[in-house]
């Protein structure tokens, strides 16, 4: 196991090296320009050079990000929960909800914005990526509520369990995994949401990571518009680590998906 | 030993039926009454009706015809009634004490005030150094017995079991078997037990309901009169064999004609 684990974190770490150092000398081998495609050791020099800035637009991609996800789960999982307790409520809402999630966001993003007002472009940025990241939430926990085995159901029925008590002690636990993976899923949307939005913003007053991009490429400084990228993937990367743990820790000691198999 | 069998009738059951939306008679018409403190076997194919029967009973389904009278427990269907089902049916979030647990908890019990009630129960299926454990770190034996010590916990006076035993192997079987039939005998429990098994149903039972299918109802109602406890040398003796033998041969009928 000790080797697989090894091999598991070894192996992706030497393409990746292998692969900068074969980037590196072919560019300077090749004389490409920059413009077109520059060498690692200048994006980390780029980096460097524009840590200040790309650190505050990091910041604030991460802030619109999380609080975009976390808001995206409390909304996900509150409407899923009154999903299961009305019938009628969930016939009436969840078409709607579905309307809200095949509809590209980019093309209600100008919507939004003008609503919102271009002085608060941070807000319309956090209710794009909002939108974007909720449905998988809402969809995995609303199924994980309907998952909940029917004989422990008789059985909490057997007992005289309120409602409540069925929702607390059956339902949200047997939706737990349902839910970790849909905030999996919402945690890389809510980022995608995030840079779209920004995209599609253009020259507001947020200067997240995504407007450092378009900054960088409307003057042809490409090594920074690799800079930006780079800790946008990076950003991607830690959240998904972070849920993937979470996903571990909470589900390792019962959920067939986190069990270790001996083979 | 024999055991003092109150004679207060438990649940009559009086033309009870079920009749499915979708038109399938599971069960027509069903009379008949079950003695408090009996062990009574349901046994009987498959699409005879005997889980239906048992969940009537249990006020799980709402029967279609027919009426239960709870004369023992003053007109009323007894609000503790143990369940088991043909799978262990634990939480598996919830290590084995919490499963045991739940009973009293939906009741607004405090853990701490029914610890040792739990582990009473637990200690009665031998599971008491498992209490931390998770149900996927069990056996299926062994899950099944917290789900007895589940159904005990509470110490309800009638014990519904639909096919518990069903998914186990036949050692832990008769294993479990005679450890069910200890804890009867040692408590005033109302048994009624649900199997497709002609040997579980006479080895375990004072009375035997076979049952037929298409439509589910009673064909025979048949009592073993052996003496508790009953053990190895009970599977042995020939009377055993002789109504097995006279079970089986009512339900080949029933299948044949």
């Amino acid at each position: 196991m000790e080797n697989s684990r090894a091999l598991r974190f070894v192996m992706p770490f030497i393409v990746g090296v292998g692969f900068l150092l074969l980037w590196e000398f072919l560019v300077r081998a090749n004389g490409v320009p920059e413009f077109v495609l520059p060498a690692p050791s200048r994006i980390a020099a780029s980096l460097v050079a524009n840590f200040g800035s790309l650190m505050a637009s990091l910041w604030i991609t991460l802030r619109i990000t999380l609080m975009a996800f976390v808001l995206a789960v409390i909304g996900g999982v509150g409407l899923a929960i009154l999903f299961s307790q009305s019938r009628i409520v969930e016939a009436a809402l969840f078409p709607y909800a579905v309307i809200l999630q095949v509809t590209p966001v980019v093309s209600i993003a100008p919507l939004i914005l003008i609503w919102v007002g271009f002085d608060r472009t941070e807000l319309a940025l956090l209710i794009i990526a909002w939108i974007v990241a909720f449905f998988p939430i809402l969809s995995n926990t609303t199924l994980g509520l309907r998952s909940a085995d029917h004989n422990l159901r008789d059985l909490f029925r057997l007992y005289g369990a309120s409602r409540w008590q069925v929702l607390s002690e059956l339902q949200l636990p047997s939706a737990l995994p349902y839910m970790l993976a849909g905030m999996k899923i919402s945690g890389g949307l809510a980022l995608i949401g995030a840079v779209v939005a920004e995209f599609v913003a253009g020259s507001g007053t947020a200067t997240g990571l995504a407007w450092r991009i378009i900054e960088a490429g409307n003057r042809l400084d490409i090594p920074k518009m690799f800079a930006a990228l780079l800790l946008l993937s990076a950003l991607g990367i830690v959240l998904f680590f972070v849920l993937s743990w979470a996903e571990h820790r909470l589900l390792r000691r019962w959920h067939e998906s986190a069990l270790k198999r001996e083979s | 030993m024999t055991k003092q069998t109150p004679a207060a009738t438990l649940v009559d059951i009086h033309g009870v039926g079920k009749t499915y939306d979708n038109g399938t008679t599971a069960l027509q018409a069903v009379t008949t009454s079950i003695t408090q403190g009996s062990f009574v076997s349901l046994l009987g194919p498959s699409g005879c009706g005997k889980s239906t029967l048992l969940r009537i009973i249990a006020g799980l389904i709402t029967p279609s015809s027919g009426t239960l009278a709870w004369p023992a427990t003053g007109g009323v269907r007894p609000d503790d009634i143990g369940f088991v089902f043909q799978d262990a049916t634990l939480m598996p979030w919830a290590s084995v004490f919490d499963n045991v647990y739940l009973p009293l908890k939906l009741r607004g019990k405090t853990r701490k005030d029914v610890e040792p009630q739990v582990m009473d129960a637990l200690t009665r299926v031998g599971l008491a150094q498992f209490a931390a454990s998770f149900p996927r770190e069990l056996s299926g034996g062994m899950k099944m017995r917290v789900s007895i010590a589940r159904a005990l916990v509470t110490r309800p006076p009638v014990l519904l079991m639909d096919e518990p035993f069903a998914a186990l192997d036949e050692f832990t079987r008769e294993k479990l078997d005679d450890d069910l039939l200890a804890l009867w005998q040692a408590e005033n429990w109302t048994v009624i037990f649900v199997t497709h098994s002609v040997y579980e149903s006479v080895y375990l039972s004072e009375r035997v309901l076979v049952m037929g299918a298409r439509p589910g109802r009673i064909l025979h109602d048949m009592a073993i009169d052996e003496p508790f406890p009953r053990g190895r040398a009970f599977r042995a003796k020939p009377s055993y064999h002789a109504q097995c033998a006279a079970i089986s041969d009512m339900l080949r009928h029933d299948v044949e004609a």
